[in-house]
C-alpha cells in the first residue's frame, strides 16, 4: 500500500528541476520585495501581533477578518499580506502567554508553562526576546521546510488515515505521563476530565447531540478557547484577587534590555538541538491535515522536557520551554501550508481561509499550483523568510515596553481589565453567551483543580485530542467492518503506520520509568 | 441656561421619537448594517459564496454587509440563532439542504424547526459526485457494484458527516443497487480527497464543487443531478438507471415573523446578483450550479424534500 506513488506532474530530470526552480524562486524574490507589499507585510505583522496577544482572537479569525481586504490587491500583494498576518497572529499569542498566564491563541498553551514562571521571576522581558527570536527561527526553518520538500512531504501526509490518526492522538495523550511533574496518575485523570468535557455537544461522526443537558447552546460543545481562557486565566486572576497587594511580576532591576536580547539570542542560538527539534516536530504536525499549532506546541514542549538533562527544572521558567514551543508553533504556519499548495486540502483552520482567498484570486490550490501559478506560489513561500524576520523585529521593539507596561498597572486595574479582555474574547469567538459562561465555569473548576495539584496541561491535551481520538476510533471502525464484520478493530494493528505509532505510544509511556532506571544506575555507578 | 439645556433636550427627543416612530413601519433596509450569518467555518461553499455575493448586495441594497461566523451542531447554532432575532430583514443567515431538515427530524430539539426558517432564496446547488481515484481499476459505475457485489468489503465509500446529501445518495445506490457499500462518513468536505488520494477509501460521494480542483486525481463516476455537467465527463445516476437527484442545496433565509414584502426586496438583489455575468463565472468554476427559486418556490421546494427525506430516514432506521 505504502509503496505506490501518487502522481504530481513533476516528471523532468534533477538538473533540469533545479533550474526551473532556481529561475522562478529569483522571479518570486524580485516580485515580493516591492514597497507596496512590505508596507502591508509591516502592517500585517502589527496588526497580526496585536490580535494574537488578544485572548480569544485567533489566527482564523485575523486571516478571515483580512481577506476581504485583499481581494481588491494584487493577488501577490494580497497573499503576502494573508500569509504575515498568519505568522504573526500566531507569534502575538506568546505575549499574552507570558505576561498573562492566557494563550493568546491555542497555539501557545506550552509557552505559558515555563514564560508565565520566567516574568513572574523578572524575566518576562528575556521571555519575549526569547519567543520573538524563537518564533522567527522556526518560521525560517518551517520556510525553509516548505520550499524544499513539499511535495516529498504532502505524499506522506495522505498515509494518515483515521486509524493512524486514532494512534496519533493516543500517542499525544501519552504525554501526559512526562507533562505531569507531581502524581502520574493526577495527569491521567486530568487528561479524563479532558476528554469528558470534549464529548459535550455533537459527535465528530453520525452528529448526535450527547450531554448536551437539553440546552440548546451547548449543541455545538465546549469551545476550546473558551475552556483555555478559563483554566489557564481566571485562576491566576482569582489569585491576583485574593493578594492584592502582592507586587504581581517582579521587575528585575539588574539586567538591561540588551542582556535580556543576548540572553534570548542564546537560548535559541545556543541549544540547536532543541531549536531545530522543535521546528521538525512543528512542521511535520502542521502538514497533518487536520492537527495543528495547538498540538505541535505541546508536543514540542514534551520533547524539550524529555531530551533535557534537567527536566525538573520545566515548568518553573525553563527558557528552553519558550523556545520549544513558540519554535514549533510557527513552523507549524508553514507546515500547515504544504497540504494546501500542493493538493488544495488545507491544513489547518486559517489555511481553509487562506484556501478561499486563492479560489478568490483565481487560483485554483492543488498539484498544478507549482506549475501554472509558479511565480506567485513562490513568492507566497518566500514572503514568509520577510514576514517572520519581520515579526521578531517588532516583538522585540514592543516586549520591550509591554513587560514595563504590565508590571506598572496595579493589580486594582489589571484586574478588571484582564477580566474584560476574557469576556471579550470569549464572545468573539463564535458569538455565543454559553460560551463565556462555560469560561468562568472552568475559570472556577480550574481553580479548584489547582489547589487539588491538578495541571491544566493534561486536561487541555484531553480537550483538544479527545475528539480526533474518536473520529479515528469510529472511522477506523467502520473502515475495519469493510474487511471483517466481526473484528473490525483489526485494522487498528495491522497497518504499518500504525503500529509505528502503537511502537511510539508504548515508548512515550515507559520513557518516566526507563528514565528513573537509568538514572539510578548512573547513580550507583557514581556513587 | 437652564430653560435652553431642557428645549435642546426636548428637541432631541421629539426628534428621537419621531425617528423610532418612523421605523415601526416596514422600511427596508433601514440604515444599519444587514446581518448575514455563517452557519459553517469561513473558508467553506457558503461562506465563499457569501463573500462572492457581498459586494453586489451592498451596491444593491445601499447597506454594509456584515458577515458572521456561527459555527456549531452542523449549521443548528446559527439556525436557533436566527429564528430568535429581530424580523427586520437585517439578519439574514444562510441556509443548506438537507441540513436545516435532517436536524430537526432526527433531534429531539434541534433549537429550531424547519418551518420557522423563512426562506428567500435558493440560489445554488452543488450536486453529489461518486469519484474514485484516477488509477482506480473501476473504469464505470457498473464495475463498481460489480465488484461490491462480489467482493463485499473490497470498497468502501467516503462520504461528508451522517444523514447529509452524501450519506443520502450512498444510501439510496446500496438499495437500489442491492449491494452493500460501508459508509465511512469524514467530518468535512475537505477531508474526502486526503481519504481518497491516501487509498483510505475507494470512493467518495463528494460534491461537485469539491473535485474541480482534483481533475487530475480522480475520475468521476456519475453525478447525482438530473443533468450532465458540461465541465465534468460523467454520465448521471439517472441516466445509468438509478434515479438518485442528491446534492448540497444553498440559500439564505430570514426569521420567521419578516414581512413578504421585505423578503421579496432581499429575493429581488439576490436574484439579481445571480444574474452578473461575472459572478456567474465565478459560481461555476466552483462547481456551483445557479439556480433562481423565488421566496415561494424555495419554501415548496423545502416542503417537497422534507416529506422526501422523512421516508427515507424510516427507510434508514429499519
Amino acid at each position: 500500500m505504502a509503496s505506490e506513488h501518487i502522481p504530481f506532474p513533476h516528471n523532468r530530470t534533477h538538473t533540469e528541476e533545479l533550474e526551473a526552480f532556481m529561475d522562478i524562486l529569483f522571479t518570486a524574490i524580485d516580485n515580493v520585495i516591492t514597497f507596496q507589499n512590505m508596507l502591508f507585510v509591516c502592517i500585517a505583522c502589527i496588526l497580526g501581533i496585536i490580535g494574537g496577544a488578544l485572548p480569544g482572537f485567533s489566527a482564523t479569525m485575523a486571516v478571515a477578518l483580512m481577506v476581504p481586504f485583499t481581494f481588491t490587491m494584487e493577488p501577490i500583494t494580497g497573499l503576502v499580506t494573508i500569509g504575515a498576518l498568519y505568522a504573526s497572529t500566531i507569534f502575538g499569542g506568546a505575549f499574552s502567554a507570558i505576561l498573562l498566564n492566557t494563550p493568546g491563541t491555542p497555539s501557545s498553551i506550552a509557552t505559558c508553562f515555563d514564560g508565565y514562571p520566567m516574568a513572574k521571576a523578572g524575566r518576562g522581558e528575556e521571555a519575549l526576546y526569547t519567543a520573538s527570536v524563537a518564533s522567527s527561527v522556526g518560521g525560517l526553518l518551517g520556510t525553509i521546510i516548505l520550499i524544499l520538500f513539499a511535495l516529498p512531504l504532502a505524499q506522506v501526509s495522505l498515509r494518515f488515515g483515521p486509524p493512524e490518526f486514532f494512534w496519533l492522538a493516543i500517542f499525544g495523550l501519552t504525554i501526559i505521563a512526562t507533562l505531569s511533574d507531581g502524581s502520574i496518575l493526577k495527569g491521567f485523570a486530568g487528561g479524563f476530565i479532558g476528554i469528558m468535557i470534549s464529548m459535550i455537544g455533537m459527535a465528530p461522526i453520525g452528529g448526535d447531540i450527547r450531554f448536551n443537558m437539553g440546552l440548546v447552546s451547548l449543541q455545538g460543545g465546549v469551545e476550546l478557547v473558551s475552556v483555555l481562557i478559563g483554566f489557564f486565566c481566571i485562576p491566576e486572576v482569582l489569585n491576583m484577587s485574593f493578594n492584592p497587594h502582592q507586587k504581581q511580576v517582579i521587575v528585575d532591576k539588574i539586567r538591561g534590555s540588551r542582556e535580556s536580547l543576548r540572553k534570548a539570542w542564546w537560548n535559541v542560538m545556543g541549544h540547536p538541538g532543541n531549536t531545530l527539534r522543535s521546528a521538525i516536530l512543528g512542521a511535520f504536525i502542521g502538514i497533518l491535515p487536520g492537527a495543528g499549532g495547538n498540538i505541535s506546541n505541546i508536543v514540542a514542549y514534551n520533547e524539550a522536557k524529555r531530551a533535557a538533562k534537567d527536566p525538573e527544572t520545566f515548568g518553573k521558567g525553563n527558557p528552553q520551554g519558550v523556545v520549544a514551543t513558540e519554535t514549533a508553533n510557527n513552523a507549524t504556519v508553514e507546515g500547515a501550508l504544504v497540504p494546501l499548495l500542493t493538493m488544495g486540502i488545507p491544513g489547518s483552520p486559517p489555511a481553509a481561509i487562506i484556501f478561499g482567498a486563492l479560489l478568490m484570486q483565481g487560483i485554483q490550490p492543488g498539484p498544478e499550483l507549482f506549475s501554472k501559478n509558479g511565480d506567485i506560489t513562490y513568492a507566497f513561500m518566500f514572503s514568509f523568510f520577510i514576514c517572520n524576520i519581520l515579526m521578531a523585529v517588532f516583538g522585540i521593539m514592543a516586549g520591550k515596553y509591554i513587560f514595563r507596561l504590565v508590571t506598572r498597572i496595579p493589580t486594582r486595574c489589571l484586574i478588571p481589565g484582564i477580566i474584560l479582555l476574557t469576556v471579550v474574547g470569549t464572545y468573539a469567538i463564535r458569538n455565543n453567551e454559553m460560551d463565556v459562561i462555560l469560561m468562568f465555569l472552568s475559570g472556577i473548576l480550574g481553580y479548584y483543580l489547582k489547589e487539588l495539584e491538578f495541571d491544566a496541561g493534561p486536561i487541555v491535551l484531553g480537550l483538544i485530542l479527545g475528539p480526533i481520538a474518536e473520529r479515528g476510533f469510529v472511522q477506523g471502525l467502520l473502515m475495519g467492518g469493510a474487511i471483517s464484520m466481526d473484528h473490525p478493530w483489526v485494522i487498528f494493528f495491522t497497518r504499518p503506520l500504525c503500529l509505528v505509532l502503537i511502537a511510539l505510544c508504548v515508548l512515550s509511556t515507559c520513557w518516566p520509568f526507563f528514565k528513573k532506571a537509568m538514572d539510578r544506575r548512573r547513580a550507583a555507578k557514581a556513587g | 441656561m437652564k430653560k435652553l439645556c431642557i428645549v435642546i433636550l426636548l428637541c432631541c427627543l421629539t426628534i428621537l421619537g419621531a425617528t423610532s416612530a418612523q421605523a415601526q413601519d416596514v422600511q427596508f433596509p433601514k440604515n444599519e448594517p444587514i446581518n448575514y450569518i455563517i452557519p459553517f467555518s469561513a473558508g467553506g461553499e457558503s461562506d465563499l459564496f457569501a463573500r462572492m455575493q457581498q459586494p453586489y448586495l451592498e451596491k444593491l441594497l445601499g447597506q454594509k454587509i456584515v458577515i458572521t461566523y456561527k459555527v456549531g451542531a452542523g449549521g443548528a447554532l446559527a439556525w436557533s440563532e436566527l429564528v430568535n432575532s429581530p424580523a427586520t430583514g437585517h439578519y439574514l443567515a444562510g441556509i443548506n439542504l438537507p441540513h436545516i431538515i435532517l436536524q430537526p427530524l432526527q433531534r429531539k430539539n434541534a433549537g429550531f424547526k424547519t418551518e420557522e426558517l423563512k426562506p428567500v432564496m435558493i440560489f445554488h446547488v452543488t450536486p453529489c459526485v461518486l469519484a474514485v481515484r484516477k488509477d482506480s481499476p473501476y473504469k464505470t459505475l457498473a464495475d463498481l457494484l460489480k465488484a461490491a457485489k462480489e467482493q463485499p468489503g473490497s470498497v468502501i465509500m467516503g462520504g461528508c458527516g451522517s444523514a447529509t446529501s452524501g450519506h443520502i445518495a450512498s444510501v439510496l445506490l446500496n438499495k437500489m443497487a442491492g449491494v452493500n457499500i460501508p459508509y465511512v462518513p469524514f467530518p468535512g468536505t475537505s477531508d474526502l480527497p486526503i481519504a481518497l488520494l491516501g487509498k483510505h477509501v475507494t470512493a467518495i460521494m463528494a460534491f461537485t464543487s469539491g473535485y474541480s480542483q482534483y481533475r487530475n486525481e480522480m475520475r468521476v463516476l456519475a453525478i447525482a443531478a438530473d443533468e450532465r455537467d458540461p465541465s465534468i465527463d460523467a454520465p448521471t445516476f439517472k441516466e445509468l438507471g438509478y434515479n438518485i437527484n442528491e446534492g448540497s442545496f444553498r440559500g439564505i433565509s430570514v426569521p420567521p415573523a419578516t414581512p413578504d414584502s421585505v423578503v421579496q426586496k432581499l429575493y429581488e438583489a439576490c436574484a439579481q446578483t445571480n444574474k452578473e455575468p461575472a459572478f456567474v463565472e465565478k459560481m461555476k468554476s466552483l462547481g456551483m450550479t445557479p439556480l433562481d427559486m423565488n421566496p415561494a418556490q424555495s419554501a415548496e421546494f423545502i416542503a417537497g424534500k422534507i416529506e422526501e427525506y422523512k421516508t427515507i430516514l424510516k427507510d434508514l432506521s429499519k
